[in-house]
């Protein structure tokens, strides 16, 4: 059983392996390894890549791209820092305005692809401009409103939130206790990939995703929802980006319209579905597996910390990555025997 | 639209690209005409201005176009184009400029061999071996601008005038030219649009496939490069980011010219039209003074807008 | 006999003005194994996907349990209970058995797929084509190709089939899988399923049917059950006594000087030990059934295959070409098996196309000469009287004989000693089809030497010097002069061993 998902699961099975090594020495070497402090910190620094990782990983999944989720993540985080604040339903309200916006973002990329027919990357490095035009609309200046308690409540360990909201005794009911220190964060995350994409993953739609990046024409001919699966893939992007922007406005209170930063968001996103083992061309690996891509690309820039390294040095470390694992991958290409078999 | 419609495909975005050229001038004319009573968008002074700080996005996207014209794509255009830049004042002196060109060959190189032998795909390739020069200009330069200044040689290339005009447009020519004629004229060029068509049926009609695309993204690299060289000699130094607002209007250039983001198809007038179109969008949008979050709506809208007024007319003739 | 399940009247169709079916009359019926036989192109596949809702017939009716019945498409067809299993598999590589198996219609428990369901019904689905060994939770990729055949099967079986196609279904079977196969359909027979059957191995046809119908060039020809017939009737029906296509006169044999010869080329599992002799001028036929290893002995020869053993001289010079632009270079042309996506750039110009192999021709240092471009066209349209509007117009606008003589026009600017043909009149009109075999011969005479793979025996017979005969990549017969007949070859292809 163990054997079978090792050998369909090889990528997923070799990122989870790096990830515990990179985590566990990172805390063997950290002054206070093994905290609940780092914990959360760790926790709350990879929320939003983790997100961004998981919105690239949909158009992946079927041959595409989305070069726009850095962009979308930008925009939700911007109109999350205007509207999320208040009294509880209006906080609400907010949120599921940022989530509606980034969703509708990412179904409005798959109406351009499927009924434009416009490629996949010109439409969505496209709608990214118009993303961030209107994050700066928004958020002419970085800055932002957000509720103080959500923030505290949601980026902290369980025991905060039933603290900070009155829950179970205020954090002390003792069914509480065995959770209490895990993040908020990790819980948000992990709960929201499972609830949306575990499920989804469960419809003939959401297989056709990973049928039409595996053979589209064997998908056709099986008469499979070929249209109906790409716009599926391109809203969910969205709405994971979304996710990521509405996460790190409560985290940093604030919402930034950086193009850079949205650009580099985007770019990591892509090595985290890289080093997830996710195939480029489609068809083989998943939303959590990019997650736990994503947690190396952050565990490795927490070393930049520990070993004083210069974080100038950041962006080169991350493009070597990048580099190095597209072309560990590609030593298949040379044990193709027939060289038409390269030319797709 | 009857006229339209007798037109080859291969024209059609050419006359409606350069239809919306009209458009635009028309549009910051009215405006300028209605807010301060001048036209000076019609003014040949102005318009030569433009196209001086125009000639860097062209150079660029002359390069970018063989990239598109194999049906492959070059994001690490932004930083070719900055370290090319920073290396090129860091040398100093004669061996400048040919220290930038020699930035953009290596570059092109890498990525060239990444995708034609690893045969990974270079929306990946690129965009990894444009941080990785990120990374390492910002590490050689300890984040701030370098104190390096552009040689002579940059800034007259980029700054000075003969005969009236910007030498920067004798070099934009100087590299169209050139590109033109590499697209027509030679074995090379007939390659490209062959590899972008069906690299299946090129390779099995013998061509070096392998060394085309090299050369594609060589030359695409070599491109960016000497763009760095004359932004650096036209602001008098290199500096950070100088090439970040380059990549999508380059691409944006060369996809609204006519250009098939798979390939094979698209004539370099078009990416000339393509151009003129994007500098002129621009400085009527800065004479409008809009803020920046318009322009980048406007932009991508525009880009938009025009590819599905493209895709329709293909669909009506095929 | 009761009413046929499936009934067609008059039904044509045709593409790109070539008649595929004309005036077709077929009835198919319950509990019945029906063989539909015919040489290739004889109009079976074009039958079998108007009656799966793939194609859509232009004239002509077609009822199904008596009733008028046209289809959407193949889902409409499943919906009805047609089921069919085309020879390019539909299996998803990437999903799991199970998954494969109810792909479209999934078992499903609050409105998602379960999971166990799919798993249980891919075992007893399994099960009933004996593939217990086929866990449902491997991933299709990781089958053989002869256990991905047998999930098809699998995959058309749980569909729950009144009316099953099987479209060379036993191809690359195992003995034991074949008879598994044979077991299946008498069972779904003697439920009253209505199989329809086609297969170019007649002793398989002999052991399964009950009806046979013989098709050829678009028609139905006759239909009768098993045993009315003997086999030499049968053969007799297939090959038509109308001869379809003028062949120019051959010449008499002669020794003629090798200029490539081959010994023990092997590749993967496709060929094992491929042998063969050129001579100057001479036109080699190569024959057998489809995917016998023809078309890779022709990539290995020009340089596309990697690890090719084989000790290769060409002109004299040994070894093989490492790469297509080597394998040019040393006199070697080599016309594709698909000229949509091998041979040609759709949507470039004729002319285009026409020097894409010659350029060395025709530029010097790198820059092409115009004059000598328009030069070389000009000889190349009249000598293969290419009929177009302008050289400059796509060259997808053309006929597909058009098309393959612009193919064809590419490699003969480069001047080569050595032309392969890889099956070249495919889907081409017979009065283009002549005019290639006119150039073909034209050509050895000149000197050149022409090796050339048809799956249409005719054309072998017509146009070869001498045939050699691929089984399982091997040479198992070689025909010279007059006894390359249709029977001989038909004979070798089924590897028989017997000459008839």
């Amino acid at each position: 059983m163990i054997g079978r998902w090792l050998a369909g699961n090889r990528g997923f099975a070799v990122a989870i392996a790096l990830f515990a090594v990179l985590f566990v020495t990172y805390n063997l070497m950290h002054t206070r390894g093994f905290s609940t402090a780092v914990l959360v910190q760790n926790a709350n620094e990879s929320v939003a890549i983790g997100f961004v990782a998981m919105a690239q990983t949909v158009p992946v999944l079927m041959g595409g791209l989305d070069l726009s989720v850095g962009a979308v993540m930008t925009l939700s985080a911007c109109i999350a820092s205007v509207m999320v604040n208040g009294t509880m339903g209006e906080i609400v309200f907010g949120a599921f305005v940022t989530l509606l916006a980034g969703t509708s973002f990412g179904f409005m990329n798959g109406l351009l692809v499927v009924y434009g027919r416009i490629q996949a990357i010109i439409a969505t490095l496209a709608t990214g401009a118009i993303a961030i035009g209107l994050a700066l609309l928004i958020r002419p200046e970085p800055g932002g409103d957000v509720d103080g308690d959500l923030g505290w409540a949601l980026t902290n360990t369980v025991w905060d939130f039933a603290d900070t909201y009155g829950l179970a005794q205020g954090g002390e009911a003792a069914w509480l206790q065995p959770f209490i220190n895990i993040p908020v964060p990790l819980i948000l995350q992990f709960g929201i990939a499972c609830l949306v994409w575990l499920p989804i993953k469960r419809t003939v739609t959401g297989m056709t995703i990973y049928a039409i990046g595996s053979a589209e024409g064997a998908a056709f001919v099986s008469g499979l929802p070929i249209n109906r699966a790409k716009i599926l893939a391109y809203t969910l992007s969205g709405f994971f980006a979304s996710c990521g922007g509405l996460y790190l406005a409560i985290q940093t209170s604030s919402g930034n319209a950086d193009m850079v930063q949205a650009g580099a968001y985007t770019l990591n996103s892509i090595a985290a579905v890289v080093l997830g083992g996710t195939a480029l061309l489609g068809g083989s690996g998943g939303v959590i597996a990019s997650l736990v891509g994503a947690l190396i690309l952050r565990v490795i820039s927490f070393y930049f910390r520990i070993l004083d390294i210069d974080p100038l040095l950041q962006p080169l470390i991350e493009g070597l990555v990048l580099l190095a694992a597209v072309s560990f991958g590609a030593g298949r290409t040379f044990s193709i025997r027939n060289r038409l078999e390269l030319f797709r | 639209m009857s006229r339209l419609g007798t037109l080859s495909a291969a024209d059609r975005p050419l006359v409606i690209a350069f239809g919306f050229i009209l458009v635009i001038l028309a549009v910051g004319t009215v405006y300028t005409l209605s807010t301060t009573g001048t036209m000076p968008l019609l003014t040949p002074k102005y318009l030569l201005l433009q196209l001086q700080t125009g000639s860097f996005l062209g150079i660029c996207a002359a390069g970018l176009m063989a990239v598109i014209l194999i049906g492959h794509i070059d994001l690490s255009i932004p930083w070719t184009l900055t370290a090319a830049a920073m290396i090129g004042t860091a040398v100093g002196g004669p061996g400048a400029v040919p220290a930038a060109l020699a930035v953009g060959l290596c570059v092109g190189l890498i990525n060239g061999l990444g995708v034609a032998v690893l045969r990974i795909p270079s929306m990946i390739f690129t965009l990894g071996l444009d941080t990785v020069l990120r990374g390492l200009m910002v590490a050689q330069t300890g984040g701030y601008a370098p104190q390096d200044a552009a040689t002579p040689l940059m800034l007259t290339l980029a700054k000075s005038s003969i005969l009236g005009f910007p030498a920067a447009l004798f070099v934009w020519a100087a590299v169209s030219v050139a590109v033109a004629f590499l697209l027509s004229r030679t074995t090379f060029g007939r390659a490209l649009y062959a590899i972008g068509t069906r690299e299946r049926a090129a390779y099995l009609s013998g061509m070096r496939t392998t060394r085309v695309i090299i050369g594609a993204f060589v030359l695409s690299g070599l491109c960016a490069a000497l763009a760095g060289a004359l932004l650096a000699g036209y602001s008098a130094k290199a500096y950070q980011g100088m090439g970040n607002a380059f990549l999508l209007p380059a691409i944006a250039a060369v996809v609204l010219g006519g250009t098939n983001v798979l390939g094979g198809r698209g004539r370099y007038a078009g990416t000339l039209i393509g151009v003129v179109l994007i500098v002129l969008l621009n400085s009527v949008l800065s004479i409008m003074q809009m803020p920046e979050a318009l322009r980048q709506i406007i932009y991508g809208s525009v880009i938009i807008g025009m590819l599905l007024i493209y895709g329709r007319g293909d669909r009506v003739t095929s | 006999m009761a009413a046929p399940i499936i009934a067609l009247t008059g039904v044509s169709k045709s593409f790109a003005g070539i008649r595929a079916l004309e005036g077709v009359d077929f009835a198919a019926f319950a509990g019945s194994t029906h063989a539909i036989l015919g040489e290739n192109g004889a109009g079976k596949s074009t039958l079998i996907k108007i009656i799966a809702g793939v194609l859509q017939p232009e004239t002509g009716e077609m009822r199904l349990n008596g009733a008028p019945g046209r289809f959407a498409g193949p889902n409409a067809a499943a919906d009805a209970g047609i089921i069919c299993m085309f020879q390019e598999l539909s299996l998803i590589p990437d999903l799991t058995v199970a998954q494969n198996i109810s792909l479209s219609r999934p078992p499903r428990r609050f409105g998602l797929i379960d999971r166990r369901a799919q798993i249980l019904r891919a075992e007893e689905v399994l099960a009933r084509v004996r593939c217990e060994d086929v866990d449902p939770r491997t991933l299709v990729r990781d089958l053989s190709l002869s256990r991905r055949q047998m999930v098809e099967i699998a995959k058309a079986l749980g569909r729950d089939p009144r009316v099953l196609i099987l479209d060379e279904a036993t191809s690359a079977l195992t003995a034991r899988d074949v008879q598994t196969v044979y077991d299946l359909l008498s069972r779904l027979k003697a439920d009253g399923v209505s199989s329809l059957f086609i297969s170019h191995r007649m002793h398989e046809v002999e052991e399964l049917c009950d009806r046979l119908s013989v098709f050829r060039n678009g028609r139905h020809i006759e239909t009768f059950a098993k045993g009315a017939r003997s086999d030499a009737e049968i053969v007799r029906l297939m090959i038509g006594r109308d001869v379809t296509a003028k062949y120019p006169p051959k010449p008499a044999p002669v020794a003629r000087p090798a200029v490539l010869q081959v010994g023990g080329l092997s590749w993967e599992t496709a060929l094992n030990g491929v042998s063969l002799t050129l001579g100057r001028g001479e036109i080699l036929g190569i024959g057998g059934l489809d995917g016998q290893g023809q078309k890779e002995l022709l990539l290995a020869l020009f340089g596309v295959l990697r690890g090719v053993r084989a000790t290769v001289a060409v002109n004299g010079k040994p070894g093989l070409p490492a790469a297509p632009v080597l394998a040019k270079a040393r006199s070697l042309a080599l016309v594709p098996e698909d000229r949509k996506t091998e041979g040609l750039m759709l949507s470039l110009s004729i002319a285009e196309n026409m020097v894409a192999a010659a350029f060395d021709k025709v530029a010097r240092g790198g820059i092409i000469d115009r004059t000598r471009v328009a030069a070389l066209i000009d000889k190349g349209v009249e000598v293969l009287q290419i009929k177009a509007g302008s050289v400059d117009d796509a060259v997808s606008t053309l006929s597909g004989g058009n098309q393959q003589k612009v193919v064809l026009a590419k490699w003969l600017m480069t001047d080569p000693q050595i032309i392969m043909l890889n099956d070249p009149t495919r889907g081409i009109d017979i009065g283009t089809k002549q005019e290639i075999f006119r150039i073909m011969r034209q050509l050895a005479e000149e000197g050149r030497s022409i090796l050339f793979y048809s799956s249409d025996y005719a054309e072998l017979i017509g146009c070869a010097d001498r045939v050699i005969v691929l089984y399982d990549g091997r040479v198992v017969r070689e025909l010279t002069g007059m006894a390359i007949t249709e029977e001989a070859l038909v004979a070798a292809s089924l590897n028989t061993g017997d000459a008839a």
